[in-house]
Order: C-alpha cells, then structure tokens, then sequence
C-alpha cells in the first residue's frame, strides 16, 4: 500500500513587546522567577486585564504578512482548563473570530513553490512555567511568562512530508523575523511548534486518525518526530491496527513519541466570550497603516536581488537569511555599488566576524559606510585584503572606525618606493638561487620572493608595488 | 442622638461646622458594633485599629474631603486585609492591592471600618451561605436580611455603619436594602470600576451604595463612579455631582409600570405599599402608565445560565496553588494535582458554590453551549431591548423590590427555587446594564421594612434620584430608627 503523509503544525510566537498582554509588567525573558509579576497576571482575584495596544496591532501585522483576512471585531474568549502554570483556570485567547484567517505563505519545494493554507492566526496570553524538582519530588511555578503576548498561527493540512514541514517552518520563522515582533528563539521559547499528522492510502481523499505531537523543541525535532510517526503509523496500519487519536510526546533522548493523553481524556475547554473585556472594532485606517508599514518580504527581496542586483541564487539566499543583513546589504550597495564584492564582504569575514564575537544582529553597530570604506580602501591599494579583513574584526567589537584602526596599529600599506626597495634587496640577497631559476625563465617563482618580502613588511608591503619592483630589479641585473 | 444614627451628609454637616470630631464618628460606629453585633452579625471583621487618616486638618486641607468610615462588604479587595468572599477557599487571602472604589474612598479621607458578611461569592438572597454563618435582620432577629449584601444592609440599618458599600449581581444591593429598610443602588453596568471586586458573574457585577437615605446614596455614588483605566468595563461618561439631582420635582414625568412585575406571587402588603407609593408621586405630579416587559418571564431563567456560566470560570482561579485554602492530596490517588484541586475544592467551597460551579460548567460544555449559553445571550438582548423600548416612553419603572417583606431564617436555605425567585424583580436591572434603585416604602404588620424599586436608563442615576428624593421627602419611612 502507499501512503500519503497529511501535516498540519501549529505554530506559538511570543511577542517582543515592552509589557505583557493584559498588564503593565515587563515582558522579558530570563529574569529571576516571578520578579516580573503583578496582580493581573498573577490572576489574583478581583484583578482585570485591560489590552496592550502593541500587541493587537503586532498581531494584525502577522496576519497581514501570512495574507489572512482581518477580523476588525476584536473579541477575546476564555479558554478553560486547570493547571498550575495557569493562574486564573483559564486562559485569555480568541476562539470565535480570530485576527487573521484563510491566508497563505509559499514555501520552496524540489517541484517549486508551494502554497500552504494559514488557517487562522489568534492573539491569546502566554501560561507560565512548571519547574519539576525530582530530588524532593516538588513542582515549582514561575508566573512570569504569564501574560507574555503570543500567537497562534495554524495551518490547514497541507503538508505531505516531514521535509514540507520543516520547509514550512524555515519560511514561516524567516518571514516572520522580517516583522520585527518577536526574535523567534526557539530556544528561549519564543517560537514554539506542535505538529498533526495522520496518513492515509495515497488518493483516499477523507483524512486518517490523526496524532497531535508536542514537545519537540527545534525545528530538527519536529522533521523527525513526524518521521518516526509516519512510520509508527504505517506499521500500524499494515498490522490492521487501529490508529487512536491521541496527544503523543517527543521523546529526544529515545528519538521515540509517546503518548500523553487520549481524545477521552482531551479537555472541553468550554468557550465562551471574556467578560471583562468588552468587544472594538479596529479602524480599517489602522488597518491600512499596519499593512502599509509592513517590510518587503524575504522573498522579494530574493528575486530582487538576483533581478536588480545581478547576485546569484545562493548568494541572494545568504543575503536574505537575516533581514538586518538584508537591509545592511543594501545600505551598502547604495553607498558601494558593487553588488557581488559587497555580497562577498558580507557572506564571509562580516558574517564570521558576527557569528565569531555572537553578536546579536540587532546590535550591529558597524555602519554602512565604514564597511564599504574598508572595501574601498583595499580596493584603492591602501590596505591589503588581508588588513581589510582584521580591520573589520576589530571594528565589530571595538566600534572604532578603520581610520582609528588603521593609525593606531600601523596597518596602513607601504608604498613608499624607498623602503620597499631595501626589503626587496634583502629578499633577493637571501634567495639568489630563486632569482636564477626566474632569469632563467621559470618567472613563476616570482610569487615566493613576493610573499617573502610581504612576510618582511609584515602584510603591510603592498603586493603590487613589490611585484613592479622585483621585477624592475631583476631585469636590470 | 449618637452619632452612629446619623446619616454621613449631617455628619458632614457637623465636621465643617467644626462641631464634630471625625475621629469620634469612628468611636460612635465602634460602640455600635460592640453593642449589637453580636446579635446582628453583619461583619466578618472589624477593624478598630486603623486610625482615621483624615484628621480635622485633613478636613480643612481638602475642600470636599468626607472624613465618614465605611462598611465593606468582604468581596471588595482592601490591601493587607484579609478578603474571603465569606468562603472558606478564601481564608488568609490578603490582597496587596486595594479595589479601585477603596482608593477613591481614602482619596476623599474615608476609610473602610469593617468587612461586612455576605453569601459565599455573594450566591445567594439571605447571607445565609456565609461560611462565617448567617446575619439577622435587624427589624426581627430571627429573619434574614437579605443578600448577598446582607451583612452591609444590616449594618447600615443597624446603626453599626454610617453607610456601606455592596456588589450586586441580580440584586444584591437591592433586595437586602429592601429587607433591611435602607436605601440601596446597583449603578449603571460600567459607572463604577469593578477593579478589585472579586468576580461573580462579570457582565453583572457591580459596586453601588447601601445608605440610611437618599443624599448619602447621591453623596458616595459621587466618590466611587469614574472610568477607571484599569477596568476596560467601565465607561468613560462624565461623573457629575449626584446631590445636585437631588430635585424635589416630578412634575411632568412619566413613569412606567410593568405589568408584568405585578403579578400573583406579590404579597399583598407589599403590593399595597408600592400602589401607596404610586400614589404619592402622583399627587408630586408625575404621571404613571401601564407598559410591558414582554420577556420578563425568561429574566430569571436567562440570568440563572449567564451569571452561573461566568461564576463557574470565575471560580476556576480557587485551586490552592497560589493562595488561600490547600488540602494535601492523598498519596494513594493516582494524579496527586488532580486531588489536590478536587480535595480543597471539595472542602473549601459550600453547597451553594459547589451548585453554581456545576450549573455553569454544564450550560458552557461542548455540546450543550449552544442551547443554554449562547441563548441566554440571545435572551439578554431581547430582555434589553424590553427596556430600550420602554424608556421611550417613560423616564422611570417603579416595581416592588422583592415580592415579599424579609422572610425566616432557614425558610429557604434548602430550597434553591424559592430563593433564586426572590431575585425575580431585581434581575433585569442586571442584564439589561440599567441602574436601579431600592428605598423604603413602608412596613408590613409584623414591623418588617418594604422596598420600592425605581428604575432608569443607562446613566441616568440622576433620574432614580430624582423620584427616589421627592418620595423620600414626601414620606416618614426613611426617619424610621430601630432600636435593638
């Protein structure tokens, strides 16, 4: 039998917004346990929430850039169920009407691009966390990420692979990083994924039993957590087993997903309109705004790049991976207008030098300018390639300029015939046999006494200088 | 006469007028408890230690500064004070912050005195679910004083508080002011901030007056109303000065009767009272007309679903994880969290909680949400809509409060029909968002206080105290002093 692979995921996104959702506290990672707490989002009773505006609105941004349709009537709902991570027994989310809905994005596959359906995208509060002790069997709950602002993104099942899914997400977290809400660590939690998944008799149309997966924690997890249940599942089928719809866990350590909770035991989360938040209707001005302020997409700037720019299909690809970079690559080319050696300058010692020091992307402080002016100036002669490049080191975590760095250390190439014409007297003294072997004809050998005098200047001989004049010595001898 | 059996606008009198001392209004209260409140029982807690913050300077510092304790009933969140809900779950909570009407109240130089009794998450009509036990009327002992604000009405009739703040629902304020021969008004849906009130049923609540006449009602509706931008429930419609409305005129108003809010389970003293009260302000110039509420019938039912459906979600935050009560699992039950949840929940709630939790958790459940929630929405809108159409016609309702005078302790305890009928006349007021009021308008033969219940449209509380102040002046009900 053949099977067809049905996928579905489930995408979390946590907002990068100064405060929580439905408070004042701040919303930031990594604080000590619950010092970024207050009576609303501790759900104390008689507290109330009230809306952060920025997170609507970072909300209506996301659904406009996955091409939903808005919902302008803003409604919350609650959804409840009991657990300790979850102050008030329930949780603030939008069931009914959903920001966005019936969008898409496009994602490249080996048969070109593919459209994967959003099915609806919602503004809900994020719970707080459970910290298991097992040495004294105690559980322990740190509220701050209560009320952090996150969105559900969901897709219909439109995936047929693992590999689709994994592409899914790979687009998703790109074009989502362009809209500049959220920094989209999955390791910090910021961008979490659950997963669908069911097979069924490739061309039945009706869908099989599906298994909801939960806990795979990078995107790597999730490709292979569906590929072990693609598998676990067609066994089962071919056993003339039935599949259970059931919630199931990844287990990473065993590579293996297993069950957490049949459909009886699911939760009838029991919907039904927020009453302490009374329904608005957003502006389709603001609407328009927001849609109007969103940035180019990844991929338009992708063909841009190759259209306008003349960049290849990979170097386009390594300019867009980050928008920062993006955005940095095109300061650039308007400053230097050379599209390649700046793609180049970029793709390897900047990106090196960044992932080198861990620099964040958002805390790039090196300006255009002083970039394309190492460029320049290695290209006018006055440094060499290999001084451009520790140049620019330095620059990335001093934030001096290369005019600084260039007088501090010295760096500035030697041209200056005089000096040059000693170093070049010493080498051909030191290597009489080399000199022979070229006045012999073997002019190949030139590129030893070259680099022997740079090794001389330490790098700060300019190589084209020492060519002329090795040459213009050795043809007068 | 002592000072407790004053009202707060003669007190206030006498504090300008530098004859009285602030801080012996506080003493006078404090006597008055020590001297009936061990046969009333209206509070769960007194608190005698805290001084009055606003001092005679006070007073002349602040222009309109009203230095007059209040009774709180012990659903209203005060910083560092104990606040149960008269609920076992409850125990030990103390809040750290104070419910937006106490920020108001100690801006203008009050203070709360004491915590008042109340049913448990304010679920019932006769302070009778109290964990602390029940309060008695304190017109006859052995009757109830209503509820759920039953503990404030009491006081407030007692003379154990100068005046006292309430919650209503489905007329919580009313029915016990009605009971207890006081004055008692639920606002209009969004007048007062809910911030702090802990929750029973969201879209309902909300926090009103229960006073000894009509100018202190007028005098703190002005202190507590106000937008408050940490309740986005509340409407941002401009407070003015309600004892400017204080108007002695009804010349020219028409006023509505209900007819459906006449009917048979009416006891005939108190049908008697309001026609006496009808006409009264006829004789003031006001001119009545029959009109029709055509849902009233489904009122109780509706709120009965909606404010059960809300309470259970609202309760759902009780789970001794954070705060108040925690029962230990036992060790033998499989899921420890589980039992832990069922066993404090179990124990911390009374029958009346337990009720509502499972009356509201059935109407939202998958499968039934539709036949039960979403059409007592569809219900509510029908019943506002009774009352959009009404006060086309008419600038006011006049009702009976309650169908019948303050009834026996124990007569309805096991009987939750009876007394969810109680509310039958006060529930609209509730789902329609309108403000309403309960003064009194005589005595049965027994010597039991009677309510009447005005009616306005939204935001127009200077309408109720318009009519509510040309009867009270008219009559000698509001001059009635008890003595215990």
């Amino acid at each position: 039998m053949i099977f067809e692979t049905v996928i579905g995921l489930e995408v979390h996104l946590q907002f990068g917004t100064k405060t929580k959702i439905f408070c004042g506290c701040a919303n930031e990672f990594g604080k000590a346990p619950n010092t970024s707490v207050c009576p609303v989002c501790l759900g104390l009773p008689g507290s109330l929430p009230v809306l952060n505006q920025t997170a609507l609105h970072y909300a209506i941004k996301v659904a406009l850039a996955l091409n939903c349709k808005i919902n302008s009537y803003i409604q919350f709902d609650r959804k409840n169920y009991y657990y300790p991570d979850l102050p008030k027994g329930y949780q603030i989310s939008q069931f009914k009407y959903p920001i966005g809905h019936d969008g898409f994005i496009m994602i490249p596959t080996e048969k070109g691009p593919k459209k994967i359906c959003i099915h609806r995208a919602h503004l809900e509060e994020d719970a707080g966390k459970l910290i298991h002790n097992a040495q004294d069997n105690t559980s322990l709950v740190n509220y701050n990420r209560c009320g952090t602002p996150l969105m559900e993104i969901v897709t219909d099942p439109d995936m047929r692979s693992p590999q689709e899914a994994y592409d899914y997400l790979q687009t998703l977290k790109l074009n989502l990083s362009y809209l500049n809400v959220s920094d989209c660590d999955m390791e910090k939690g910021s961008l979490r994924c659950d997963a669908n998944i069911s097979i069924r008799p490739k061309g039945r149309r009706a869908l099989g039993v599906k298994a909801e997966l939960k806990n795979m924690n990078s995107f790597k997890a999730v490709k292979a957590a569906l590929t072990y249940e693609v598998k676990r599942q067609q066994k089962m089928i071919l056993k003339g087993q039935k599949i259970l719809q059931e919630t199931r866990l990844w287990n990473e350590d065993k590579a293996i997903t297993l069950t957490m909770r049949g459909k009886e035991e699911a939760h009838d989360y029991r919907y039904f309109p927020e009453p302490d938040l009374v329904p608005f209707t957003v502006d389709q001005d603001v609407i328009a705004q927001i849609q109007e302020s969103l940035p180019e997409s990844p991929q338009n700037k992708f063909e841009r790049f190759q259209n306008d720019l003349g960049l290849n299909s990979y170097d386009a690809g390594v300019m867009i991976q980050e928008a920062a970079i993006a955005d940095f690559f095109e300061k650039c080319v308007s400053l230097y207008p050379q599209a390649k050696k700046v793609c180049n300058w970029i793709s390897g010692p900047l990106l090196q030098g960044i992932h080198e020091g861990k620099i964040p992307y958002d805390q790039l402080t090196l300006s255009a300018k002083s970039f394309t002016d190492i460029i320049q100036k290695v290209d006018n002669g006055d440094i060499s390639n290999l001084t451009g490049k520790d140049i620019l080191k330095d620059m990335l975590t001093s934030g001096k300029t290369a005019d600084e760095i260039i007088k501090e250390k010295g760096l500035s190439q030697v041209s200056d015939d005089d000096i040059l014409m000693n170093i070049v007297d010493e080498v051909l003294k030191e290597n009489e046999t080399v000199v022979q072997q070229i006045k012999d004809g073997k002019t190949g050998a030139i590129g030893f006494l070259i680099g022997s005098a740079m090794k001389k200047s330490k790098g700060k001989a300019n190589p084209k200088k020492l060519n002329e004049l090795i040459h213009r010595r050795i043809s007068h001898d | 006469m002592p000072l407790n059996e004053s009202t707060a606008h003669e007190l206030l009198g006498g504090i300008l007028k530098k004859e009285i001392q602030p801080q012996k209004i506080i003493s006078s209260v404090l006597e008055g408890i020590h001297k009936t409140d061990s046969q009333v029982k209206a509070y769960v807690r007194v608190d005698d230690n805290t001084p009055l913050q606003s001092s005679a300077d006070f007073v002349n510092d602040n222009k309109g500064a009203i230095p007059i304790p209040v009774a709180i009933k012990d659903n209203i969140c005060i910083h560092s004070h104990e606040t149960t809900c008269a609920s076992h779950i409850l125990k030990g909570f103390k809040p750290p912050y104070n419910a937006t009407v106490i920020e108001k109240l100690l801006n203008k130089g009050s203070r709360p005195l004491g915590q008042t009794n109340m049913d448990e998450f304010a679920f019932g009509s006769s302070t009778e679910t109290s964990c602390y036990g029940p309060t008695h009327n304190p017109w006859n002992l052995s009757c109830v004083p209503g509820g759920s604000s039953g503990g404030s009405a009491a006081a407030v009739a007692a003379h154990e508080a100068i005046w006292a703040l309430g919650s209503d629902t489905g007329g919580s304020i009313r029915q016990p002011a009605s009971f207890c021969g006081v004055v008692g008004l639920k606002p209009t849906y969004g007048r007062v901030s809910r911030f702090g009130l802990i929750a029973f049923a969201s879209s309902l609540d909300q926090i009103g007056p229960i006073t000894k006449d009509m100018t202190d009602c007028a005098l703190l509706l002005t202190i507590i109303s106000g937008k408050d931008p940490k309740d986005s429930t509340s409407v941002d419609h401009p407070v003015c000065d309600y004892t400017q409305s204080l108007i002695e005129d009804v010349k020219g108003l028409t006023i509505g009767i209900p007819k459906e809010y006449f009917i048979d389970g009416i006891d005939p003293e108190v049908q008697t009272a309001v026609q006496e009260a009808i006409q009264v302000l006829k004789k003031k110039g006001a001119v009545f007309q029959e009109i029709s509420l055509p849902h009233t019938e489904y009122c109780v039912a509706t709120y009965y679903i909606i404010a059960t459906a809300e309470a259970s979600s609202n309760l759902a935050r009780f789970d001794a994880v954070q705060y108040g009560l925690r029962r230990q699992p036992k060790q033998t039950r499989l899921n420890l969290l589980i039992d832990m949840y069922e066993q404090t929940r179990f124990e911390g709630f009374g029958n009346e909680a337990k009720r509502r939790i499972m009356l509201g958790t059935y109407s939202l459940s998958s499968g039934y949400y539709d036949a039960y929630y979403l059409r007592g929405q569809k219900v509510r809108t029908l019943i506002k809509q009774d009352f959009d159409r009404a006060f086309k016609e008419c600038d006011a309702i006049i009702t009976p409060t309650c169908p019948t005078p303050a009834f026996k302790l124990n007569e309805k305890v096991n009987d939750p029909l009876a007394m969810y009928l109680s509310d039958i006349l006060t529930i609209s007021a509730n789902l329609s968002g309108i403000p309403a009021l309960s003064l009194p308008c005589g005595f049965s033969k027994d010597g039991l206080p009677i309510g009447l219940q005005i009616m306005a449209k939204p935001f127009d509380e200077e309408m109720l105290f318009r009519v509510g102040y040309t009867y009270e002046q008219a009559t000698p009900w509001h001059k009635q002093r008890i003595k215990l």
